[in-house]
């Protein structure tokens, strides 16, 4: 859906990176910490650009590792910054305990990840296996489908992260984002900046130290808080349930936050954390993330002109899970395949499958479940696999007892 | 560069600060003893501005910071083990932006004029820690680095660690059969910082108070990185009686075990009464009266393990040597 433009937009041609480091221009970031690491590597580059040339007031630490980015991340918006980084596969991996850390403190630092496989064996193309791997570390995950919505999204993350204290991840897929040059509209950075205002720091009370006072939840000699305590067994389990608490809150401010950037720039995400499409007397339906869906869309489209009853969903927040969304979506579709670009090693399917499979046991009618393995190691998926994705779909229809997990691409 | 006129600490004056503004209020989970205790205390009595304190994963952060109390009555923040100096960089960047552009003018409640003092243990400095620390000082983070080495993984029941020294009981390396204590010696923790070529590093031993503080202001007055190795007794884990603390934190210098100096700019200078010592070589103690009063060292004093005390004692005669001539005696 497309609402009324209410400024005038620059059209760039850029990278799906290059759109990333765009926004991070624009969004009176303070501090960025990153460590270079392909297909991540032009963000890193293009920020430098913008620091060198005086284009942007930042501190830019360029760090030994990324361990040390998130860690530098975190120490900068516990000190009052907004702060971002950038990573991908191994760099991610390598950040994972602080990633725990982040979202535990409540932190809202806001990170890229350039979706790449894992190691070993080594491999710099596009799968989801490193952010999925995140998955469980409490980062909001959004999935960008193209260059533009890298842009906005990123702008987006920062207002989310802070109004829900929580880290925000974006995502986009290695290569086929981010080095593939796509006409991008650009907001005016006046029209960016004020959207995302410099950041506020929130205020709290703590009454057994300084009474009624509300004092900056922040790195202050004025008012000294102790962050990243000790916590045992009489308090640990009670914060990671409000922890969870606090990723439910964020459904609706990821709504309206989304809701909000439509009316600055005409592009609207409805309805957010996942984009149906033709489902409506759809059959079978694909559902799956990022850039896939873009040729799956294409290849409904194809299907549909041969009187096939098809349908995909686009899922673009996968943490927190909009599971009561998905089972509404889902509840008149008897046949189900995800498209899953990772695997969990000995589980029943990959990570999306386990989840839309989860969320559907509660729903009265239980469509059946496929999952599509794809694309790992960057391997393509052309529009005939789609093709026969969805044609076995449509013929387990009529006799579902097919193996539930099925490689698609892969030779055998 | 270390600013010129040297700050002399005034004992009343102390008392008045640490009167004033303890940076760790009692009731504190630290042992008996413990060395760290009194590093914190002479630090936050050098300060000269505010401080906000990073704490690496170590007997500090737990001893001191257990939900829902803390110790602190400095911003402190704890994230990992490994990763404190990284962090200390980023609360720095961030600091020298927000006053850049005067971000809380106006706002009576932030202070943004404040000194990073960054704290790690011997683990978190020696071994885990060591990539972040020498990040922070290769891009010249403003902070200041205070290792506390009580020679061991000390949080987590005594294994060793790269600064658990030559022979030293500890639970992964144990008097055994065949191997006794550790048999290898600290890592040269002061010539690794120094070498990225830091504006100031020193050595600092807690019972020379007044040599400690001195060091701890320069440490913060210094513009750029500072690195500055405390000694820092720990009776649990070294065996030794808590009121030896001192005595101990003591003939560590006097034994030349634990020498002070400080290095300015890549220039060596010893302080305190290692500069006696090195005039009057007849003052340096033997290592047995160093040893003697610690559990860890026990074992070395049977016959038949002799040789281990002399292994020590050249060791430390070397050591010595090579920082006397790069001191210029």
């Amino acid at each position: 859906m497309v609402v009324q433009k209410l400024v005038s937009q620059t059209m760039m041609a850029l990278n799906g990176d290059e759109a990333v480091a765009w926004a991070v221009k624009q969004s009176n970031v303070d501090v960025v910490a990153a460590y270079p690491i392909t297909p991540q590597t032009i963000i890193v580059e293009r920020i430098s650009e913008f620091v060198h040339n005086g284009e942007v007031d930042m501190e830019f630490i360029r760090v030994e590792s990324e361990h040390s980015a998130l860690s530098a991340s975190w120490g900068a918006a516990l000190a009052g910054a907004r702060a971002f980084t950038a990573t991908a596969a191994n760099g991610l991996a390598l950040m994972w305990e602080i990633l725990y850390i982040t979202a535990s403190t409540r932190t809202p630092v806001v990170m890229a990840v350039v979706n790449r496989a894992l190691s070993a064996p080594i491999n710099i193309h596009n799968d989801h296996s490193d952010s999925m791997g995140a998955r469980d570390s409490g980062w909001i995950q959004i999935y960008s489908e193209d260059a533009q919505e890298a842009y906005d999204n990123t702008i987006m993350a920062f207002r989310i992260a802070e109004e829900a204290m929580l880290p925000v991840m974006v995502t986009l897929d290695g290569f086929t984002i981010s080095h593939t040059l796509q006409n991008v509209s650009v907001l005016p950075d006046e029209v960016v900046s004020n959207f995302v205002g410099i950041r506020k720091i929130p205020r709290i009370k703590l009454p057994h130290i300084y009474g009624e006072k509300e004092i900056p939840l922040m790195l202050n000699p004025k008012y000294p808080i102790s962050f990243g305590p000790l916590d045992l067994f009489d308090y640990y389990f009670e914060h990671k349930v409000q922890q969870n608490e606090a990723m439910k809150a964020s459904i609706p401010i990821i709504e309206k936050v989304h809701r909000e950037f439509a009316e600055i720039s005409g592009r609207s995400y409805e309805p957010v954390h996942m984009i149906p499409y033709k489902t409506e007397d759809a059959d079978v339906v694909l559902l799956g993330l990022s850039s896939t869906m873009s040729v799956v869309r294409k290849v409904v489209d194809e299907l549909r002109s041969e009187g096939k009853k098809v349908g995909a969903i686009r899922l673009r927040v996968f943490r927190p899970f909009p599971a009561d969304m998905i089972r509404k979506e889902l509840s008149k579709i008897s046949t189900v395949g995800i498209l899953d670009r990772s695997l969990s090693f000995g589980a029943e399917g990959g990570p999306v499958f386990m989840e839309v499979r989860s969320a559907l046991y509660s729903s009265s009618s239980k469509p059946t479940v496929y999952d599509y393995v794809y694309g790992l190691g960057g391997r393509d998926l052309p529009p005939k696999l789609i093709k026969k994705a969805f044609n076995e779909l449509l013929e387990a229809r009529e006799e579902p007892e097919k193996p539930v997990i099925k490689y698609l691409g892969v030779r055998e | 560069m270390v600013a010129k006129a040297v700050w002399r600490p005034d004992i009343k004056e102390l008392a008045r600060i640490e009167g004033q503004k303890r940076p760790v209020e009692s009731g504190h989970r630290l042992c008996a003893g413990c060395g760290a205790g009194i590093i914190i205390r002479q630090i936050a009595m050098a300060a000269r501005k505010p401080l906000v304190w990073i704490n690496a994963t170590g007997c500090v952060e737990v001893a001191t910071t257990i939900f829902p109390y803390t110790s602190w009555n400095i911003p402190w923040a704890h994230n990992a083990f490994e990763n404190a100096a990284a962090v200390g960089s980023g609360v720095e960047a961030a600091r020298k932006k927000l006053a850049r552009v005067n971000r809380f003018d106006g706002d009576p409640d932030v202070e943004l004029d404040y000194d990073v003092i960054v704290l790690g243990g011997d683990g978190g400095t020696y071994d885990i820690g060591l990539q972040a620390i020498s990040g922070a000082f290769e891009r010249r983070h403003k902070i200041m680095y205070v290792l506390y080495d009580n020679e061991a993984y000390m949080n987590t029941g005594i294994q060793r660690s790269g600064g658990t020294p030559f022979g030293a009981r500890t639970t992964t390396t144990p008097v055994g059969k065949v191997i006794k204590g550790k048999p290898l010696f600290k890592k040269p923790i002061m010539d690794i910082m120094v070498a990225h070529g830091i504006p100031y590093a020193a050595t600092v031993s807690p019972a020379y108070w007044n040599d400690a503080l001195v060091k701890f202001r320069k440490g913060f007055e210094a513009e750029g990185p500072a690195f500055i190795h405390a000694f820092s007794t720990c009776p649990l884990g070294w065996g030794s009686a808590p009121e030896d603390t001192v005595k101990i934190m003591k003939l560590a210098v006097e034994t030349c075990v634990f020498p002070l100096y400080e290095v300015v700019d890549g220039e060596y200078r010893l302080t305190g009464p290692s500069v006696s010592i090195a005039k009057n070589p007849d003052r340096k103690k033997p290592v047995e009266e160093y040893l003697k009063l610690q559990g860890r060292f026990r074992h070395m004093f049977k016959p038949e393990n002799k040789w281990m005390i002399e292994k020590f004692q050249e060791w430390v005669d070397r050591q010595w040597e090579t920082l006397l001539k790069k001191a210029g005696y």
